[in-house]
């Protein structure tokens, strides 16, 4: 039975288009058939960060309405077999995100695939109610500071009363955090709250910690999602959270200060 | 010299203390309005304006909270007092804490 996930975090820019790429093209790689869904009606930008945005032809909105039929709309991976795009509009509006429409489109993934991951907009509005109202899974993207912590726990309050599980009185949505930004160097100092701080404020479980990684940014520079990049903390921090999701033990790695070689610090580049 | 000895071993900041005080205080607040039975804010808002009678407090110097585990409800109130005046009517602290509990007495029985 495939499995919806959402990832979501009520605060923008925190890193959500990202883990929404990485955490699906980890799944894949894990040998999971994989879907990853933009839910950002009008913001469109997974197909960027997927590095398919010339391969658009036909969009959720068209296949919410009639227009196309799933399969035309569906974007192969050219790195990975298991890995499945599907893109959003970028001329509508969040309100065309009918319920009864994404309910009937999940339906009809959810028979070809293991995991189908929805890559929410920001907000409490409509278009992230509606990314995450199917979930059986919720990954909160959040950054060790004030703003993106509250949020998290905002959203975390609407999974619990606002999602289809909650109406139905179904057994809850399963939340896990994933804390990404993280710098260690600066958790030492004192300047940034501790992955335990945020652990206990919001009192869900912790999928993983992402280290602040430059490869993350050359990731989407590239259109490649971070866990194609073996040599990369962050893409190694995503595959873990990824183990973790499908219940494996792994150690916390990245959350100390790496010690720099003599060598990488003339050359510089992590 | 100082400014040396800071570049070699800076000063620890507490900035991440400060925002886990205030994440913990904003949360507890907006999570008791918002899983909270509707009257928790109206009530917050009655003992507030009953314990201002007699002593002069901010609003974020009483806090409510319902907390549940399993059978049991425990309705938490905390009132900080501390450092808040007492109104001219009532010079002494003490008197005005027996002065509100009196006032909250008939609550309780209610």
């Amino acid at each position: 039975m495939a499995k919806v996930v959402v990832v979501t975090s009520g605060k923008g820019g925190v890193g959500k288009t990202t883990t929404a790429a990485a955490f699906a093209a980890g799944l894949a790689l894990r040998g999971y058939k994989t879907v990853v869904i933009d839910f950002d009606v009008g913001l469109r930008n997974l197909d960027l960060v997927m590095g398919c945005e010339r391969r658009v032809v036909f969009d959720f909105i068209n296949v919410i309405n009639g227009d196309a039929k799933l399969n035309q709309a569906l974007i192969k991976d050219k790195r990975n077999d298991n890995l499945y795009i599907f893109p959003t509009s970028q001329t509508r509006d969040k309100e065309a995100l009918r319920r009864d429409g994404v309910e009937r489109v999940l339906d009809e993934l959810r028979e070809d695939f293991d995991y189908i991951v929805c890559d929410s907009p920001a907000g409490i509005e409509h278009g992230a109610i509606t990314a995450l109202y199917f979930a059986d899974s919720a990954v909160i993207v959040t950054n060790p500071e004030v703003s993106s912590v509250r949020d998290s726990d905002r959203i975390i309050g609407i999974l619990a009363s606002k999602s289809r599980r909650a109406e139905r009185n179904q057994e809850p949505v399963s939340v896990q955090m994933l804390l990404t930004r993280y710098v260690p160097e600066r958790v030492n100092r004192g300047e940034m709250l501790t992955v335990e701080d945020v652990k206990e404020i919001l009192s869900i479980p912790l999928l993983g910690v992402i280290p602040e990684s430059e490869s993350v940014l050359r990731a989407s520079n590239t259109g490649t999602p971070v866990v194609f990049d073996e040599d990369s903390p962050a893409g190694r921090a995503y595959m873990d959270a990824v183990a973790r999701f499908l219940g494996e033990q792994r150690e916390l790695r990245f959350v100390t200060p790496e010690r720099k070689s003599l060598f990488r610090f003339i050359f510089g580049r992590a | 010299m100082r400014r040396l000895f800071e570049m070699l071993f800076p000063p620890r900041s507490e900035s991440a203390a400060i925002a886990r005080e205030r994440l913990k205080i904003v949360l507890a607040h907006e999570r008791v309005s918002r899983d909270g039975p509707d009257f928790l804010p109206a009530l917050q808002q009655e003992l507030l304006d009953v314990v201002s009678r007699y002593i002069e407090i901010r609003p974020d110097m009483l806090r409510i909270n319902l907390d549940k585990s399993g059978e049991t409800s425990l309705l938490e109130i905390n009132v900080e007092i501390d450092g808040a005046k007492a109104k001219s009517a009532t010079p002494d602290i003490a008197e005005a804490k027996s002065a509100i509990v009196a006032a909250l007495e008939p609550a309780k029985s209610g």
